[in-house]
């Protein structure tokens, strides 16, 4: 599903964020990225949503190499990857229901199925009685279960989480992780950036480290 | 379907946004309308001076009076010769008489011609030329006047031409306006939608990131544009409307002294569509600009 083929990646100035990286990851599968802040756990990320481009490698997501893809793929690409923003990149203009129609609106969903895929996305975070709900009036944990909701309501093949319980207490991390379990179970593919230890112990999965943006071990 | 969908959505978006600043929506429509309804307003004018023209004068002709006392049979002579001059089409004989009677039809004349003794008018031919333009029309009078029995040759419609080479002057000055301030509208959009994009940056980011196509992202703005632009078109078209009530109200006090029905006519209904689609086809560049301009640099990091 994510194939990475000795990628590296350089920033203009020099910064090495990537150095040789070589895994896969099969379809269905739920992996850690661990690592100090700084060691690229969001470059990598970056990478796979074709947000950024590796300086050399191939990155394979979904067959497509995301070195050479043209800029016309990148849509219909990331429709089928689901992002989770620890600073949940909410729209603050609009309302909790509005904000995980946006992607169904971007795919030209009919507006009477779009509406009952919104509530069943927001049902499976907990949001549903919040839908009027500004996101403003929402509170940290609540916020994160909306970005969930939204990258979630296109039922996405991938789902890349970068630090989704970074800012959260232990109870709302729990939460957090059971709701991904389930889209484990129903055969998402995961990648969850996290330096959260206790997560780990509470949810094993297979776990990459990176270290001043190489893969240890 | 789905698209048509998306579009009557995008609409309703649109429009939604233009009412909730109502007061800035106004103002722009407003210098839109403006802008737009000078030229217009200059067109109309034209086209009605123009129809007025065309009314009083009709075809160009030329009218060469005879000597008081000219006997039959040498008019005779004369119509015969003229038939047969190559740039002549045709003529028409009015003789004192009848030119009396026409006179006395018209207004105001009948009480002056009743108190005259005798017929002061000369017999006369109405000669029409087979070429309309000025020069030749200037080479048949001088021709003519070196004819026998010819009192005066004049040029009817002279002022005509005069006027006509006026209207190409205004013509290509309401040309120049147009184009001018069609790019003010053109201008006027790119802005307005320049400070869209700005506001909505955060919008354009998370949608580029969640898989929305530039399409996409572009619609609402070019239709935002091309509203915008819309509704200048009719505030122009209601502009040029009201000016025109007024004037003819001024123009109707005028006319009637000249016993003429003379109104500056608005714009017909095709030229209308014209006014308004191109209005549309403005804001839509000016938004089509912006957004080529604004957007590729709003990627997300």
């Amino acid at each position: 599903m994510i194939k990475f083929n000795q990628v590296y990646k350089r920033y203009p100035g020099g910064h090495e964020a990537l150095k040789n990286l070589n895994f896969d990851i099969a379809e269905g599968e739920m992996v850690y990225l661990t690592g100090h802040s700084g060691a690229g756990k969001s470059t990598l990320l970056k990478l796979v949503a074709a947000i950024e481009r590796p300086s050399s490698g191939g990155v394979l997501v979904k067959g497509q190499n995301i070195r050479s893809i043209k800029p016309a793929a990148i849509p219909a690409l990331r429709r089928n990857i689901g992002l989770i923003f620890q600073d949940h990149k909410l729209l603050f203009d609009r309302n909790a229901f509005d904000n995980v129609m946006l992607p169904l609106q971007i795919c030209g969903f009919d507006h009477r199925e779009a509406g009952k895929r919104v509530r069943a996305a927001l049902d499976k975070v907990g949001l549903l009685d919040r839908e009027k709900a500004h996101p403003v009036a929402l509170s940290g944990g609540e916020q994160q279960r909306l970005c969930i909701a939204r990258a979630i309501v296109n039922r996405p093949t991938i789902l890349l989480a970068d630090e989704p319980t970074g800012n959260l207490d232990t109870e709302y991390s729990t939460e957090i992780m059971n709701i991904f379990k389930s889209f484990h179970q129903v055969g998402v593919t995961l990648l969850i950036s996290t330096h959260d230890e206790s997560i780990l112990r509470q949810f094993p999965a297979r776990a990459l480290h990176l270290k001043k943006g190489e893969l240890q071990g | 379907m789905k698209t048509l969908i998306e579009h009557l959505r995008v609409l309703n978006y649109t429009l939604r946004r233009l009412l909730l600043t109502p007061n800035a929506t106004l103002l722009n429509i407003l210098i839109i309308g403006i802008a737009l309804s000078l030229p217009v307003g200059g067109y109309v004018l034209l086209k009605s001076v123009q129809s007025l023209g065309s009314q009083i004068a009709g075809t160009p002709q030329i009218s060469v009076f005879l000597t008081i006392g000219t006997g039959t049979g040498d008019i005779e002579r004369i119509g015969d010769k003229l038939k047969q001059h190559t740039a002549i089409k045709r003529i028409e004989f009015v003789s004192r008489e009848v030119a009396l009677k026409k006179l006395q039809q018209s207004t105001g004349m009948a009480e002056v011609i009743g108190g005259l003794s005798q017929n002061p008018l000369p017999d006369a031919f109405i000669v029409y030329p087979k070429e309309g333009n000025l020069k030749a029309m200037e080479a048949l009078r001088d021709e003519l006047n070196t004819w026998q029995h010819f009192e005066h040759v004049q040029l009817d419609s002279a002022w005509v031409h005069k006027l006509e080479a006026l209207l190409d002057f205004g013509r290509t000055a309401v040309a120049i306006l147009a184009a001018l301030l069609s790019f003010a509208l053109i201008a006027i959009t790119f802005n307005t939608i320049r400070l869209q994009i700005l506001t909505r940056r955060e919008e354009i980011e998370v949608a580029k990131l969640i898989g929305a196509t530039d399409a996409f992202i572009r619609r609402p703005f070019l239709y935002f544009g091309l509203t915008q632009g819309l509704l200048g078109g009719i505030a122009a078209w209601l502009l040029v409307a009201i000016s025109l009530q007024l004037l003819n109200h001024q123009v109707g006090t005028l006319t009637q002294l000249y016993a003429s029905n003379f109104s500056l006519q608005h714009l017909s209904f095709g030229d209308s569509l014209t006014l308004m689609g191109f209005a549309a086809y403005l804001g839509w560049l000016g938004a089509w600009f912006s957004v080529s301009q604004h957007l590729w640099q709003i990627e997300p990091r």
